[in-house]
């Protein structure tokens, strides 16, 4: 039954599709340097799983998560050369600019870091390195992937991709209940958002005639908005939304958070987020999709507030930044609600910054947390300024940064933001970020106070920094440092990628080489 | 030679002063864990610091245009936000208020903080550094930036090495100034929605010149929202109740920082921004801003008489002489705003003493109760020497800093309306009644307990953090003009809009 009407529905393309084929080209070069980070990724991911079995499972930690950082490395320089390469490759389905670039970065450098701080916990875990390296690998090609699609359905599968080896790498401490209770939550879940996406996509292309974003923002700037793609925003908001954790769409997140490994929560509260807010922009701005200024309102509304207030009770640290990131999911769509080009600017510097402090610290968290995640509850913190300075010290300054103090990335994020709201004359959001950052200083202090103002508990270990863990600290705070006094490249970059996406909507769309 | 190297100083003296104890914090990161090298090394910075900043008062005076020693550099394009520094006559002596407190703040320090003085030095280092940056800010967004940076050192000096309730001292604290500073970020942000800039001179321009739109409407609301920041900040009544209780559980450095510099970052605020860019709402609100800084006089006064406990009475009697501040402000008279500054100032160096002296009391006896001390001048002669100084100076004897200045506010508040200046008239009273009555208490008499016997005076530390705060109380007493010179012009710039509005008002 199912093959017959997927013919009907789209029987109607075959002249197109049987047009395009007559004139087929094979890829360029230039094709492949557009989509270079994602084949480098891939092929270290897949290395790694062939060298896996060929090492013992003591000896393989070092040696995997050593080539999974140079595979990160390599895709890093790789991502320099594709921005040699801009505009449109493989038939308009992907595209190089300055927006995607700038999340190719973000979300690999993201990777690397998680993996730095996998180093030491993985041993400590007793979990075997060689899917875990890969999975991370294979889904940051997904993400990078999702940030650099401008055809729907391809966002989809990359979307899938991303999503499949988080729903996997969550579930990794199997020896714990908790880790398979987060991973199947997150699975059932999140295919069930998955596939609001995906109908989300058929309406649109049901209401547009197309599914590539460029194809659809004509169509809509057209005038003559149907009611069909009303609809189909609002369908793939809801997907979309469940992947950055915004209220409504939320509850998952305290549960997954708490179960999954620490660095994996590290990458997943970031990595895939930050890729599924590049689609969100792309979806919202470039698409130009319609009636999505209430929907963003409610959500952004709703997720700073909820986020907020549940933080407030959490004594789990892992719980406790699950909800934070809710919120700061909420203080990010604030910028959506904004005008196109200023909203994207802001939000892009604020997963950027936010991604810098929260794999901070949750590496912090996990380098604590010990073996059997045993250290993870408020108590625990008790007086780590005492028995650890340097990582209590760094771990108040990734605070300090979600609270959005001076000297520190997540500032000027907040920052940002607020001004792309007054700008845009939304004060009614603008009020409620700010009444929420009053109320989310409250409990990042709680932690910042058990470290430094009550005495140590004798029976918590503190085990000696090993230097992967160390580097990715450092890494982190060195980049929320450099966010926070000096982020006017970043600025510069997003604003001129932010223009560059909003008004080349209509691009050339031949894959013209370079 | 000497002038030209002056000269070669003037645009970077702002940044070296503002700097050098931040830098000097960040090095002794890299000190190891010797805690005499620490306090030696942070005692050395912070007396660099001031002998910096001694420049900027002297050479004040050659300085073009209303604002001196400026620097102004494009710190990040989009959005415009400028790194542009710049003192006057008022903002140029709380500098130097701040950097003359630091060293004796490490110096009173140096005996009672045993436990983690790596930390506690480099937080105090950092903390200066902010609230010189407060003063000298003339970039709305960087002025945000340092006022928000001195809240996490404050916080955690007085939840790390406070008394017994510290932690809930500090949160609160926290709490009370970060909420107040939110309304005065989303003020700024307005402005700068409006007029594309931070730039404290061309905003200020821009509404003088009436180039704002929709200024009409939101300036009542603009007003409020800095006007909350630094009514918390002062603190204002109602809003003072964080006050006592960070001061109590503060450490002596602590506290002295906070009543010496902190509440001025709050008189400051609302001299230079809030009465600086919406003079017409300042005007139209001074009279329950009066009113109510009236009820902060008259009420500090009485809750302090009432205090058993020493510390805690300063810090009441800090919501009283800040009301003086506040009322002097909002009178906009030159006798009222110059007996402000001068307030600040004289209050900066009296109650620091005072609070340094408690400290030392505290390091001995481990308590502030008033009722456990009597008779100690026999045992601690010198002590009792300079805490009468102090004390003095804080009730507004002739001849020593405090006089001046509430004399000025009460011609001020005179001049304003009689009712005020006779209200604020009895808190000079009330002020001499509970800080004389505390000094009978503690020191005449006979020593009724027998522990206090064997109190010992002062040590040469002690002593030598104590001397340079007599001495200022006198000098400030017996020549206010070195002061009054230059925070005089300033203040006449500062009621230039308000000469304008009475005009206005005359020639109807």
């Amino acid at each position: 039954m199912l093959p017959m009407t997927t013919v009907t529905a789209f029987s109607h393309l075959l002249p197109g599709l049987l047009a395009q084929a007559q004139t087929f080209q094979p890829p360029q070069l230039a094709d492949y340097m557009r989509i270079l980070p994602e084949l480098v990724l891939s092929v270290f991911g897949m290395l790694i799983m062939v060298v896996d079995p060929l090492l013992d499972e003591d000896s393989s930690h070092q040696s995997l998560g050593t080539i999974a950082l140079i595979g990160t490395f390599t895709a890093l320089a790789a991502t320099f050369c594709m921005a040699h390469y801009p505009g449109t490759a493989f038939y308009n389905m992907v595209r190089v600019e300055g927006f995607s670039v700038f999340f190719h970065f973000l979300v690999i450098a993201i990777a690397a870091v998680a993996i730095l701080s996998s180093f030491e916990y993985l041993k400590v875990q007793r979990i075997r390195a060689g899917e875990y390296y890969a999975l991370i690998l294979l889904g940051t090609v997904g993400m990078c992937l999702m940030s650099s699609a401008i055809e729907l359905v391809l966002i989809f599968i990359a979307l899938e991709i991303s999503s499949i080896s988080t729903y996997v790498l969550a579930g990794f401490r199997r020896r714990d209940a908790s880790s398979s209770e987060a991973s199947l939550k997150y699975f059932l879940l999140g295919s069930f958002a998955t596939a609001f996406f995906l109908y989300g996509v058929a309406l649109m292309f049901g209401a547009t005639g197309s599914t590539n974003s460029d194809a659809i923002s004509q169509v809509l700037r057209s005038g003559n908005v149907p009611v069909l793609a009303y609809v189909a925003t609002a369908l793939m908001f809801v997907g979309l939304g469940f992947k950055v954790s915004s209220a409504p769409f939320h509850v998952w997140a305290p549960d997954v958070y708490e179960g999954a490994p620490a660095p994996i929560v590290g990458l997943m509260s970031t990595g895939p987020k930050a890729a599924a807010f590049a689609v969100l922009l792309r979806v919202m701005f470039e698409a130009n999709a319609p009636g999505r200024f209430w929907l963003i309102w409610v959500s952004a509304a709703l997720s700073m507030t909820l986020g907020n207030l549940g933080a407030l009770v959490q004594d789990n640290v892992k719980r406790l930044l699950a909800y934070s990131s809710i919120a700061h999911a909420g203080y990010l769509l604030v910028a959506f609600a904004a005008q196109p080009e200023l909203g994207t600017s802001a939000a892009m510097f604020y997963t950027a910054a936010y991604a810098a402090m929260n794999v901070g610290a949750f590496a912090v968290v996990s380098h604590f947390a010990n073996a059997g995640e045993k250290y993870v509850t408020l108590d625990d913190y008790a007086g780590l300024g005492r028995r650890s300075p340097v990582l209590a010290a760094t771990f108040a300054f990734f605070l300090m940064s979600l609270i959005g103090i001076p000297i520190t990335g997540g500032f000027f994020a907040k920052f940002y933001v607020l001004t792309a709201a007054l700008k845009s004359d939304l004060v009614g959001l603008a009020i409620i970020l700010v009444l929420n950052s009053a109320v989310g200083a409250y409990y990042y202090l709680r932690i910042i106070v058990m470290m430094y103002m009550r005495e140590p508990r004798g029976e918590v270990p503190v085990p000696r920094v090993p230097t992967a863990a160390a580097l990715a600290i450092a890494v982190c705070v060195l980049l929320t440092f450099y966010f926070g006094v000096l982020p006017g490249r970043v600025l510069d970059y997003t604003g001129q990628s932010a223009r560059q996406l909003v008004t080349d909507t209509a691009a050339p769309p031949a894959s013209s080489a370079p | 030679m000497g002038s030209v190297n002056m000269e070669s100083l003037s645009p970077i003296i702002l940044s070296l002063v503002t700097f050098i104890p931040a830098a000097g914090g960040l090095l002794i990161l890299l000190i190891p864990r010797r805690d005499r090298d620490i306090k030696l090394f942070a005692f050395v910075i912070s007396i660099l610091a001031f002998v910096a900043s001694l420049h900027l008062p002297v050479h004040l005076h050659r300085e073009l245009g209303p604002f001196g020693f400026e620097i102004d550099k494009v710190w990040i394009t989009s959005p415009n936000i400028h790194y542009h520094m710049g003192i006057d006559g008022i903002s140029v002596w709380l500098v130097v208020l701040t950097t003359f407190l630091t060293p004796l703040c490490v110096l009173i320090s140096w005996a009672s903080i045993h436990e983690r003085v790596k930390e506690f030095f480099i937080l105090l280092l950092i903390l200066e550094t902010a609230l010189i940056g407060v003063f000298t800010s003339l970039d709305l967004f960087l002025f945000y930036f340092f006022w928000e940076a001195t809240l996490i050192p404050m916080a955690l000096l007085i939840g790390m090495y406070g008394h017994g309730r510290r932690v809930y001292a500090a949160v609160k604290y926290f709490l009370f100034t970060i909420i107040g500073s939110m309304f005065m970020l989303a003020a700024i942000l307005w402005l700068y929605a409006k007029t594309g800039s931070f730039d404290f001179v061309v905003i200020q321009h821009a509404i003088r010149s009436g180039s704002v739109p929709g200024f009409e409407n939101a300036s009542l609301w603009l007003f409020l929202g800095f006007f909350i920041a630094f009514a918390v900040k002062v603190p204002l009544f109602p809003l003072h109740t964080w006050l006592p209780d960070a001061h109590v559980e503060a450490p002596t450095a602590g506290s002295v920082l906070l009543a010496g510099v902190l509440l001025k970052m709050g008189t400051y605020g609302l001299l230079r921004f809030d009465v600086g860019l919406f003079p017409e709402q300042a005007h139209r609100n001074a009279p329950w801003i009066m009113v109510l800084a009236l009820i902060g006089i008259i009420y500090g006064a009485l809750v302090s008489l009432v205090q058993p406990n020493m510390k805690k009475l300063i810090a009441y009697s800090s919501v009283s002489h800040l009301g003086f501040v506040v009322l002097g402000i909002f009178s906009f008279t030159t006798a009222g705003l110059n007996g402000a500054v001068f307030i600040m100032l004289a209050h900066g160096v009296a109650t620091g003493g005072l609070f340094m002296l408690c400290g030392i009391l505290y390091g001995r006896r481990h308590t502030y109760e008033i009722s456990e001390f009597g008779g100690l001048a026999t045992p601690m002669p010198k002590y009792a020497t300079f805490f009468l100084v102090t004390v003095l100076a804080s009730v507004g004897l002739p001849l020593l800093n405090g006089f001046i200045g509430e004399f000025l506010v009460l011609s001020g508040a005179f001049q304003a309306r009689p009712i005020y200046g006779i209200l604020a008239a009895t808190g000079v009273i009330w002020s001499a009644g509970y800080l004389l009555w505390m000094y009978q208490r503690v020191f005449f008499g006979k020593v009724t307990h027998e522990v206090n016997n064997a109190l010992l005076d002062l040590n040469l530390l002690e002593k030598a953090a104590l001397y340079p705060i007599a001495i200022a109380a006198l000098v400030m007493g017996v020549a206010p003009m070195i002061w009054l010179s230059a925070i005089d012009p300033a203040v006449q710039a500062a009621l230039a809009p308000f000469t304008q509005l009475a005009s206005k008002v005359v020639g109807q």
